[in-house]
């Protein structure tokens, strides 16, 4: 082993109008809808970072992402990367300025490709996150805008080799295809990502189980990450056994 | 009273949250005279070797800082604040930094197998014993790295290291002048611990260098 760096465990958080969507509800624990506790309770259970999604539509709401984005940088300290809304500088500028270390671009990016390179001369690759929504259409994997509702054409690989040339300094892969069903990581599809591209992958869409983490990891050594988002809120998996359970299995995991 | 140098580089949200978290007043300041004042330094900074080395010569601070560090007044680098504190650095050309620790910054040899930057978490081996800044944490504890280019200095100045295909330097200390590759900041509950044992350290803590 060249490096003990951990891979890390990523819970994202879907924030509409300043509350958590859906909340957690754990064993003996209050349902949680604040972002700033859950992001401390997280924190506090092993979390590597954080992902803030911002799922407001109205610029009120806008408001109130970034009040609570503020007060939860400001109580947490692990990376903490923000998405949703993000099409221009002007965006990264807005949530960096509330704590926010990295910022995650999606459809911005192929709305305005150029806000890559932009950010990325601005404030440095290892802040700026390529974000990709991927499914197959006749056998290829093929970039989706707007939450997957979208076919663009674009090739996922020669989208993400072309973002990663721009600047983008880490790329979270959602299979919209295994993402909700619970049966595993793609991991054919992150196979394909993480053998074209040299940037740190966060896999992301289809954790069920422990195990699904497990085979992720062991199967693809170049996927640095895992994203889940409900299985961590539902209390389905528990991070410190999830991490227990990848240090047994010799992954290099931060307990 | 924690003086943080602003010369105009990276966002200092984190850092004076967690110094506030901590229950230390911290104030940014690119006055001389605070910065005379202040009990401890903290010299932060991201980006760029080159623009940084530059915004700092340029602010006019840098005599303020040095005379502080040779009067004993504790002063700790981070990230790329801890690379400005060397003689010189590599990144993109030489540049000259403040040679308050001997030694250069160089990139990481790059190896196919791993990615740069270093970013993630990643594991702290003490050296030379352990030093005061450890003081609440233990050996092997994790923190988060986010770097391209790594300090090369004597075995002496280091005391910790971590492992990314090869060693690497991850925090130094000369006397009272100390930095920190990684973002304790960033690094939990053991980051916080580290800029707790920081801000306990005050003028005369150190034999005058």
């Amino acid at each position: 082993m060249i490096t003990k760096l951990a891979k890390r465990i990523i819970p994202c958080l879907d924030v509409k109008d300043g509350c958590v969507v859906k909340g957690v509800n754990f064993d003996g624990l209050q349902k949680i809808t604040s972002p700033v506790g859950l992001a401390e309770f997280y924190s506090k259970s092993g979390a590597d970072e954080l992902v803030f999604y911002d799922i407001t539509a109205s610029s009120d709401g806008r408001k109130l992402f970034t009040d609570i984005l503020t007060e939860t940088a400001k109580n947490v300290f692990i990376p903490l990367t923000v998405g949703g809304g993000i099409n221009a500088v002007s965006d990264f500028d807005r949530v960096l300025k509330c704590g926010a270390d990295k910022v995650s671009v999606n459809s911005g990016a192929i709305k305005n490709p150029d806000i890559i390179k932009e950010a990325a001369r601005l404030y440095g690759d290892q802040c700026v996150v390529l974000s990709v929504d991927i499914k197959r259409q006749n056998g290829k994997f093929t970039v989706f805008a707007n939450g997957g509702r979208i076919n663009t054409g674009l090739d996922a690989v020669e989208w993400i080799k072309r973002c990663v040339n721009d600047g983008a300094g880490e790329v979270v892969v959602n299979s919209i295809d295994t993402d909700g069903v619970k049966g595993g990581f793609d991991i054919e599809m992150l196979k394909a990502v993480s053998d074209a591209v040299d940037v740190p992958i966060i896999a992301s869409g289809g954790a069920g189980k422990i195990d699904d983490f497990i085979k992720l990891f062991k199967a693809l050594p170049k996927v640095d990450a895992g994203l889940a988002a409900s299985v961590f809120h539902f209390g389905e998996i528990e991070i410190q056994k999830l991490k227990a359970e990848m240090q047994k299995n010799g992954i290099p995991t931060r307990l | 009273m924690t003086a943080i140098i602003n010369y105009g580089v990276g966002n200092l949200f984190s850092l004076v949250s967690s110094l506030e978290k901590i229950g230390n007043d911290a104030i940014i300041t690119s006055d001389i005279s605070e910065i005379e004042n202040a009990d401890r330094i903290i010299l932060p900074g991201v980006g760029a070797f080159e623009d940084a080395a530059k915004k700092l010569f340029e602010s006019g601070l840098v005599p303020a800082v040095k005379k502080a560090a040779q009067n004993g007044m504790p002063i700790l680098g981070i990230c790329l604040g801890m690379q400005l504190l060397f003689d010189y650095s590599l990144e993109y050309g030489r540049h000259e930094g403040l040679s308050m620790i001997p030694g250069k910054i160089l990139p990481i040899p790059t190896d196919k197998s791993l990615k740069i930057p270093h970013m993630g978490w990643n594991v702290l081996n003490f050296q030379n014993g352990k030093h005061p800044l450890f003081k609440y944490i233990n050996d092997k504890d994790y923190v988060y790295f986010v770097h391209s280019f790594y300090a090369e200095c004597d075995d002496k100045n280091i005391i910790a290291k971590t492992e990314y295909g090869k060693e690497l330097t991850a925090a130094v200390a000369r006397e009272n002048v100390m930095g920190c590759q990684f973002h304790p900041e960033k690094s939990s509950e053991c980051g916080l611990s580290i800029l707790r044992a920081f801000c306990e350290m005050k003028k005369g803590d150190f034999a005058q260098c």
